[in-house]
């Protein structure tokens, strides 16, 4: 019982992280129609930002400063705000599928960082020892569990509500009139070069203090993390709870990681122990078939607006 | 009739390669009235607006508007500056209410800043109470008002353009260019489309016209500047204009040679 209550909390905790990251995405995605297909790489920056921040002082790479967590996730926030502000700068006059190339191409760039910046990022290896917060709770892992998911959902309400009043603020109404029709909004005195930089540095934000917090929650990070699947893990998941809705983004990062985790379930009881390395790939196979029957059946998502972007 | 023009185009020229869509063409718009742009298909017009309007940056030339010199600014500058447009195939965002249209097209509203919702929230609740009573009432003066909490994807053709210039007129520019307004219109609609140009236009606001539906043109238009070629052809009164035999020569000559 107690094990099942400890996973449920774990499990919750993963899912709300990638809530921050799907919201994050909604800003850009939903919101702008900016097509950042480089999430991992965004995530990654968080990650490992707040990480070299925050673990202490390491003899064979740089840093760490032992700061804060709080100022280890301020950090982490600024620098990806930084990063996917310059990445929106730099793709100023790229759309839709160019845009995509770039921007994942950013996202490889960043994770080979990561593998071969050993003085920087441990490598391969990873960085470790990220300290955890209320680290003194750990000798009761029920406790310690539940002021985890405590924290993450906090940090996940606090992303929903900062980012649900930005999008009914007449700065989201810009952002969607950009979605809609770029040049009608020039002419009305919109300029669609700093509303963009912004879209990318606000959504940027959110994404990278997601991974730092998922780096606090796990206290171990590495560049196999930041995969491009994970990128196609928050697609999915704005795509099933609803481009443009921050609580679809929400409610789609619950659903899509359950159905991630089930799909591991099912393989690993069905499947020889043989093949369970390559019924891996089951898991990405279940998120795909999902997505097609949403798309065929309700293609807005849960919680998308009706007749919203796509159904025409 | 000497009043300083609050539009002027000096000498425009714009090239794409070796073509020259507009070439050397000036014109002035006077204060408070309606000038009509006319000339054949490919004579320039619609580019002459992309000059004015900003979207697109003239190869020379320069354009003065209320007789400071614009010619360099970015193109979301200009409705700051008291020049609106309206697109030859309107433009209206599909998925925003036809209040919400017009609310984006105020200028300078403080929360269009970033950190604004979260610093003046109560500043900008007091500016949208004031911006969603103007818009209604824009939408009341086009015909649109029992629709303002549709998508404006519902919106006819016609009453596309109506929406198109309601939005403009949100941000109380000086001068509106109209991309033929008439296009698509039915006979009824262009009606009152042509009754809340003159009503506009005796509120003080000066208009450039690219019209084809010559009743239109010579119905709201004092005076009316021809194009042919990227160039001025030729200027005058709407009857001056009708007997000018290079204005003939141009319509009908280009089909014929």
């Amino acid at each position: 019982m107690i094990d099942l209550l400890g996973y449920g909390a774990f499990f919750l905790s993963t899912a709300l992280i990638f809530a921050i990251i799907t919201l994050g995405l909604n800003l850009q995605w939903g919101l702008t129609g900016l097509f950042n297909v480089g999430i991992a790489g965004f995530v990654a920056i968080g990650a490992y930002t707040s990480a070299l921040l925050t673990t202490p002082d390491t003899a064979d790479r740089i840093g760490g400063f032992g700061w804060p967590i709080l100022a280890g996730w301020l950090g982490a926030m600024v620098l990806t705000a930084a990063a996917a502000a310059f990445t929106g700068f730099a793709t100023l006059r790229l759309k839709s599928d160019y845009l995509a190339i770039t921007t994942f191409g950013v996202a490889v760039l960043v994770q080979l960082v990561t593998l071969n910046a050993i003085g920087l990022t441990g490598g391969p290896f990873g960085v470790a020892f990220i300290p955890r917060p209320f680290a003194g709770l750990q000798g009761n892992p029920v406790a310690f569990n539940f002021v985890n998911l405590a924290i993450i959902a906090a940090v996940t309400l606090a992303c929903y509500l900062a980012l649900e009043r930005l999008s009914r603020s007449p700065w989201g109404r810009v952002l969607r009139a950009l979605r809609e029709d770029e040049r009608a909004a020039v002419s009305l005195g919109k300029s669609a070069r700093s509303y963009r930089i912004q879209a990318f540095a606000v959504g940027g934000a959110v994404m990278g203090l997601a991974g730092a917090v998922q780096a606090h929650f796990i206290g171990f990070i590495a560049p196999d993390n930041y995969l491009p699947t994970l990128t196609f893990q928050v697609w999915a998941m704005l795509m099933v709870g609803g481009s443009g809705s921050n609580r679809g983004a929400v409610m789609g990062a619950l659903v899509v990681w359950a159905v991630w985790i089930g799909a591991g379930w099912v393989t690993s009881a069905l499947i020889p122990t043989g093949w369970q390395a390559r019924a891996a790939s089951l898991q990405i196979v279940a998120i795909g078939v999902m997505l097609c029957l949403i798309l065929l059946w309700r293609p807005q998502g849960f919680f998308g607006p009706r007749n919203g972007r796509g159904m025409e | 009739m000497t009043a300083s023009p609050i539009l002027a185009a000096k000498d425009l020229t714009r090239r794409y390669g070796g073509i020259a869509a507009v070439n050397g063409m000036s014109l002035d718009v006077r204060p408070g009235e309606i000038l009509g742009l006319i000339g054949p298909n490919g004579a320039g017009k619609t580019t002459m607006f992309d000059l004015l309007a900003g979207s697109v940056i003239p190869t020379s030339g320069q354009i003065l508007l209320a007789g400071r010199d614009v010619t360099g600014h970015a193109a979301h500058r200009r409705l700051g500056q008291g020049l609106g447009r309206t697109f030859q195939i309107p433009r209206p965002f599909p998925e925003l209410s036809l209040v919400e249209n017009l609310m984006l097209a105020r200028q300078n509203q403080t929360g269009e800043r970033l950190w604004a919702s979260f610093t003046s929230p109560r500043r900008i609740a007091a500016e949208e109470r004031v911006a969603r009573e103007k818009a209604r009432d824009l939408l009341a003066l086009v015909l649109l008002d029992k629709l303002a909490d549709q998508p404006a994807r519902v919106l006819s053709g016609g009453q596309r353009k109506l929406l198109e210039l309601a939005r403009v007129m949100m941000a109380d520019p000086q001068v509106i260019l109209l991309d033929e307004p008439a296009a698509g219109v039915n006979p009824s609609l262009l009606e009152v489309l042509i009754d809340r140009i003159r009503a506009i236009n005796a509120s003080g606001i000066t208009f450039l016209l690219i019209e084809h539906n010559i009743d239109m043109v010579t119905r709201l238009c004092n005076r009316i500047v021809v194009m042919a070629s990227g160039s001025l052809l030729c200027e005058g009164t709407p009857e001056e204009v009708a007997r000018d035999p290079r204005v003939i020569e141009a319509y009908l000559g280009g089909a014929g040679a």
